[in-house]
């Protein structure tokens, strides 16, 4: 099959969806510009014009706003964020307004709006232009959320969330945008909410989703070499979540390593760990590891960042460590010791 | 803040290009607002609704005033007191009132209550309790109008204390600067919440807000109808046409407290003397003095009308009472469409 970058998944994804659907139009900061979003709106605006590609004031929470009032008289407005970080400027209509709606008045009215949040981080951007909010979305019922990591479901999910009558958000994270894959070249869609498994294993099952999907791929090769064969689910949506899948797999693996690139507390891998062992405490061998980033805003310095994000490494030592925590106490009955994990 | 120094008598010369017809209809949607309102504020007085209802009693005349030059079509975006909004704009009675007793018949299900009225229909997807908050709302309807290619007509209801928060001007900038068909109007009541207006605005005339951006922008007596009528329909007119947003801001008075039955004269927010000064200046007993002086209406005509809305608001009553209550299984299971 054809390959493409994630990047031009996306764009791919735009152009065909405003070419076939006249009621979908894209409208936010940059989506004329030919750095701002990346390359994922090139070509847009020559071809669909001002009316339908709308490029904004900084004005986050009216803009968005406005995506909503035209959702609600029957268009798809995709409205783009080229900065999660400046999504929190729009969180009373994301919040208050598109999620609470379809519930707020009787089921009589959705929101068919899909969010389209960038994650844009690295290069010592500091910590008001590095944010991966996930968490923070999630949370809020009424809304959903999706994140892909490869460009057959960037171009799947996008789709998916504009075609859903529901207020979508797609979280798209640029450390992704080089990476190449499959992409069929019609328009088609990956149901939201179901995961993926990306990787069959019996030992442990790393959760995760979006960027970290790589490093947790990596740290899975790395360590299939000394013996420890990891399964890996995608989750791909956040809400609604494919429980159903990830618990399966801990059920067969009975342990679990949760890989989310957001910060600890209260974060997506907390709920996922409790969603485990609300379920299938019983099947736990060991206990259920994070890793997430620490409970730190985003350092500038690539010193820093370089400690801040996740590497294979970090995921590797977590791994490890369930898989060790089992051999320490059950040393007796299960050797480990000729599979050389330390 | 006196009635006086907001006062505008209906001139006869402002009627004379009106339909009879749309007056009378006006004056009956005043009555109608106002009995409903009457009619909740002493249920929940009796604490017989529990829902947070913030009343639209005295300012009668800019939701029907606006309203009545609107088609069913046109949307309109209403805010916490949004009784006035969705009577004016259609809504039913029964739905309402079965709404606001947290009613499986409600408009909103039970799910919404008082601020949260809702009729698709008619034009009217729903109402914020977030200050400020269906403005942008409006403005991206009015856009998508604009997309489509339609005449239609958005319309954002919001008081004074809006004015006070980011996203209106937000707001106001990019209608502005995309000449949407949206028209603004602000029920300026000179109290948010228990604030007055003088205490929390640098600048009290929020229509002086508007002309920053270059938008048309007046303020008139929102008490008088017929003014609000005849600059509404200005608005709504250029708003077709392709000529822009305009913001109105229409003075007026709600009669009772920020939410609920009590006047704020007790609990000394405000004198009486000021409340009386609107009291006597109503906007309804404006208009019924005018369709009974030019033989519009009959002074029988008026009993009939009046007798109509408060059999129409018993037979609500006795809807909501039938009414069962919404069911505990159907609300978990209705988060997504």
């Amino acid at each position: 099959m054809r390959k493409l970058k994630y990047s031009e998944a996306i764009n791919e994804a735009l152009h065909q969806m405003l070419s076939t659907d006249q009621r979908v139009f894209l409208i936010g900061q940059g989506v004329i510009s030919p750095w701002y979003v990346g390359t994922t709106t090139q070509g847009l605006y020559d071809k669909f014009g001002g009316q339908r590609i709308i490029d904004t004031p900084v004005s986050e929470n009216a803009i968005t706003g406005a995506a909503i009032g035209a959702a609600l008289a029957g268009l798809r407005p995709i409205v783009e964020h080229p900065r999660m970080d400046f999504m929190y400027l729009a969180m009373d209509q994301i919040a208050n307004h598109a999620a609470n709606w379809y519930f707020m008045f009787g089921y009589k009215v959705s929101v068919p709006m899909t969010i389209w949040g960038i994650i844009n981080r690295g290069g010592e951007q500091a910590a008001q232009h590095s944010q991966a909010l996930q968490a923070m979305f999630t949370h809020i019922p009424g809304l959903k959320v999706v994140m892909p990591s490869t460009p057959y479901d960037a171009k799947g999910l996008l789709a998916a969330s504009v075609q859903d009558d529901n207020p979508v958000l797609f979280i798209d994270d640029r450390w992704l945008y080089e990476i190449v894959g499959e992409v069929p070249e019609e328009l088609y869609t990956v149901p939201i909410g179901e995961g993926v498994i990306r990787k069959s294993g019996s030992d442990v099952t790393l959760i995760t989703s979006s960027y970290v999907v790589h490093p947790s791929l990596k740290a899975a090769s790395l360590l299939e070499k000394s013996g420890i064969d990891v399964e890996i689910v995608d989750l791909r949506s956040l809400k609604p979540m494919d429980t159903t899948l990830f618990l399966e797999s801990v059920k067969r693996t009975g342990r679990a390593v949760i890989v989310d690139g957001g910060w600890k507390t209260c974060g997506v891998a907390s709920e996922i760990s409790a969603i485990i062992t609300e379920n299938i405490f019983g099947y736990l061998k060991s206990p259920i590891l994070r890793v997430t980033l620490p409970d730190t805003p985003a350092p500038a310095s690539s010193a820093l960042e370089k400690e801040y994000y996740i590497t294979e490494q970090d995921i590797i030592h977590a791994v490890r460590k369930v898989v060790k925590f089992e051999c320490e106490d059950t040393v007796q009955t299960k050797s480990y010791d000729n599979k050389n994990i330390l | 803040m006196f009635s006086g120094e907001y006062y505008s008598p209906i001139r006869k010369e402002t009627v004379k290009n009106i339909p009879a017809s749309i007056l009378k209809n006006m004056y009956i949607t005043m009555a109608r607002i106002r009995k409903v309102d009457e009619k909740i504020a002493d249920f929940v007085a009796q604490k017989k609704i529990i829902c947070p209802c913030h009343l639209y009693i005295g300012q009668e005349a800019v939701a029907t005033g606006v309203c009545a030059n609107l088609k069913k079509q046109d949307y309109v975006y209403s805010t916490h007191r949004s009784h006035g909004h969705y009577i004016a704009k259609g809504g039913d009675i029964k739905a309402m009132m079965a709404e606001i007793f947290g009613k499986e018949t409600g408009c909103s299900r039970g799910n919404g209550g008082s601020m949260h009225l809702v009729a698709p229909e008619l034009g009217f997807p729903g109402s914020s309790a977030i200050v400020a908050g269906t403005i942008p709302i409006a403005v991206g309807t009015a856009l998508a109008f604009s997309i489509q290619g339609s005449e239609n007509v958005s319309v954002a209801f919001f008081g004074d204390g809006a004015a006070t928060e980011g996203v209106f001007y937000e707001s106001l900038n990019f209608a502005a600067l995309k000449k949407l068909p949206v028209v603004f109007v602000c029920e300026n009541n000179f109290y948010s919440t228990h604030m007055h207006i003088s205490a929390i605005q640098s600048n009290i005339e929020i229509y002086k807000k508007a002309e920053a951006f270059n938008m048309r922008a007046m303020r008139i007596d929102g008490n008088n109808v017929v003014d609000v009528y005849n600059t509404a329909r200005e608005a709504v007119e250029d708003a077709r046409a392709g000529r822009g947003p305009t913001l109105i801001e229409c003075t007026t008075y709600r009669w009772r407290g920020h939410v609920g039955p009590n006047w704020d004269v007790e609990k000394s927010l405000r004198s009486q003397e000021e409340v009386d000064s609107w009291v006597n200046n109503c906007g309804m007993k404006r208009i019924e003095g005018l369709l009974l002086e030019m033989g519009i209406m009959s002074d029988s005509e008026k009993k009939e009308i009046n007798e109509k809305i408060i059999s129409e608001i018993e037979e609500a009553v006795r809807f909501v009472q039938a009414s069962p209550f919404p069911s505990a299984e159907e609300y978990k299971e209705n988060v997504f469409k």
